[in-house]
């Protein structure tokens, strides 16, 4: 059996499927470096010198606020992470922790949130941020954003925190440490490992939101890139220059940190899931 | 909890412990409970209002939910996003879900070379944002690109070609399609991390019988994964009853052709914000976000209560 479903054949099947995966992608980047007539005359070709073209980024770069929209994901992912990250692992230790009244019923608050998309109480959250005067604010995007990612984070880390021995925090009580040190700078530093399991969960889904940013955020000022790319291929539909480039704009520099850090996030990823 | 905990915590004052939790609990409580429960306690609450033309609000018992079910410009789309919405995820069950295990059960196999390439490249389209691949298909099966039509030709099956996004048949099957290209990498991880997780000791003596690697993998190690297999259905689940973007990105809010890729996403957001063919409403749309979320939690308690616990009992 091992013979005849043998090494070659499973090799096939998973180079077939990675180039189902792939395969889109590289047609969309691959052409929006192509001239108009290249793009329709051969979508299947790589660029060449005869068809190479930039004109497509250079309407893209230069019409439209890609460096804002940048900004604006860039602070708004990253300010939701830390305080997932922070305020999740605080939770999570005071769960893991300590005993008190009514910490089974908290824990289990707190992990509504794991299985009821947020989406569902939209309504209620523009009212609140219309109230609140925050809307078309990276700040309103942030809030939500850390509410959405926090269950999650707390389950994770809670997990992690389980795992760490007993007698570092026991030996640092021994020694008179404040609780509120121990945490800081007995915890925390022990907890990076799992950084990368709550960023899969937490950052990704931020980074590719269209539904928070087009009801909170909706200004020019405050569009995150996949919000500003998506109005942008709006304007622009019939220009596939453009179009192919925007699209490639989006992708590329989330590639390129994928790249970079596949290891540890899928090893995240994997941790993560494995309880 | 330790006993020196014990001795930390009560050898403080009463107010000492509690600025304690407070301090460690309160950030997180706090933002969670302003921005995700009491939104959504409050959307439902407001399902159960109407306004006037003056805008002032009247409480309505259930008569949202009895207009939604039963009047007839609002029965119709309800349950035609409903029953979309659930072929959507019946595509995502029989497609996504067996690829991914499929695929996971071949990474897991011992001594496979270039495991983390195979690993690297079948999950990169689920790190993007789902707007940025509905545009780039939307592009790739456009008949003004003609690159599919091309691609099929190319396989001698160009009569097979259709602008199926266009198509009010198959546009919202090919969009499920899509999105099952898109997400496999969920169940694929998911599945994975679960089969490494699984003892040396019984896959090793399951080979010292005699097994084929096919045959442990169906009969010892898929068994094994059944919780793992449970979780990825709800997951699946509530992540279908609540999708939005891919629609929204191909088809726009009006879920064309004659609301064919209609779901409860994009009725939900026609609803409250309005549309070229009618007003948004605030309380219908909150009506519409409290029937997904009953449905929600349908399916979660479903899970819960009859599957998981079945599924424990049978495996570990």
């Amino acid at each position: 059996m091992t013979r005849r479903f043998g090494p070659f054949a499973v090799h096939t099947i998973l180079i077939a499927y990675s180039m189902i995966a792939i395969m889109p992608i590289l047609l969309v980047v691959m052409n929006s470096f192509k001239a108009r007539k290249a793009i329709f005359g051969a979508p299947l070709a790589f660029p060449s010198s005869e068809t190479f073209s930039l004109i497509g980024y250079s309407k893209v770069l230069g019409n439209s606020n890609v460096g804002m929209f940048f900004f604006n994901s860039v602070s708004v992912t990253l300010i939701s992470m830390a305080a997932v990250l922070l305020f999740g692992a605080m939770a999570a230790w005071a769960l893991a922790e300590y005993r008190f009244k009514g910490s089974t019923l908290l824990a289990l608050f707190l992990s509504i949130g794991i299985m009821v998309p947020i989406r569902l109480g939209s309504i209620s959250i523009l009212h609140t941020m219309v109230s609140l005067d925050l809307i078309n604010t990276r700040l309103a995007l942030i809030l939500v954003y850390t509410a959405q990612g926090l269950p999650m984070a707390i389950f994770i880390l809670s997990e992690f925190i389980s795992q760490i021995p007993k007698d570092l925090r026991d030996a640092a009580r021994c020694d008179g440490v404040p609780e509120i040190a121990i945490f800081f700078q007995v915890i925390a530093p022990l907890l990076r490992p799992a950084i990368a399991t709550v960023a899969v969960f937490t950052v990704v889904p931020i980074w590719n939101d269209l539904w928070f940013p087009l009801l909170l955020a909706p200004g020019k000022e405050t569009q995150t890139i996949t919000l500003g790319i998506q109005q942008f291929i709006g304007q622009y539909v019939t220009d596939w220059n453009s179009v192919l480039a925007a699209l490639s704009v989006a992708i590329l520099p989330v590639i390129a940190i994928y790249l970079v850090f596949s290891r540890q996030l899928i090893g995240g990823l994997t941790a993560g899931a494995v309880k | 909890m330790t006993e020196l905990t014990q001795y930390a915590l009560s050898s403080k004052s009463g107010f000492g412990r509690l600025a304690l939790l407070v301090f460690f609990l309160g950030p997180a409580v706090v933002i969670y409970a302003a921005f995700s429960v009491y939104p959504l306690i409050a959307t439902m609450a407001l399902a159960s209002f109407t306004t006037d033309q003056a805008g002032a609000y009247h409480f309505a018992g259930i008569d949202n939910f009895i207009l939604l079910l039963t009047d007839k410009d609002w029965r119709g789309p309800f349950w035609n996003a409903l029953g979309n919405n659930a072929l959507f995820f019946i595509i995502h069950m029989l497609v996504q879900n067996p690829i991914g295990i499929a695929i996971a059960g071949l990474l897991s196999l011992p001594a496979l070379k270039f495991r983390a390439t195979y690993r690297t490249l079948i999950f990169m389209p689920t790190m993007l944002s789902v707007v940025i691949i509905g545009f780039a298909w939307n592009l790739i099966l456009s008949p003004l690109w003609g690159v599919s039509e091309g691609f099929l030709k190319f396989l001698g099956l160009g009569s097979l070609f259709k602008p199926w996004l266009g198509l009010e048949g198959s546009a919202l099957i090919t969009i499920g399609l899509i999105s099952v290209w898109q997400f496999v990498g969920i169940p694929l991880m998911l599945i994975y991390a679960a089969l490494l997780n699984i003892p040396e000791e019984l896959v090793d003596a399951a080979r010292i019988d005699g097994l084929s690697h096919f045959r442990i993998f169906f009969h010892v190690k898929l068994p094994l994964i059944m919780p793992t297999i449970g979780l990825v259905s709800i997951l699946t689940f509530v992540g279908n009853f609540n999708a939005f973007d891919l629609v929204y990105a191909i088809k726009g809010a009006l879920a064309g052709p004659n609301f064919s890729t209609d779901l409860l996403g994009t009725f939900f957001y026609r609803t409250f914000f309005g549309n070229q063919l009618q007003l948004g409403s605030p309380t219908m749309g909150a009506t519409v976000a409290t029937a997904m979320f009953l449905i929600i939690l349908m399916g979660v308690c479903i899970y819960l209560f009859l599957i998981q616990r079945r599924l424990e009992r049978h495996s570990f």
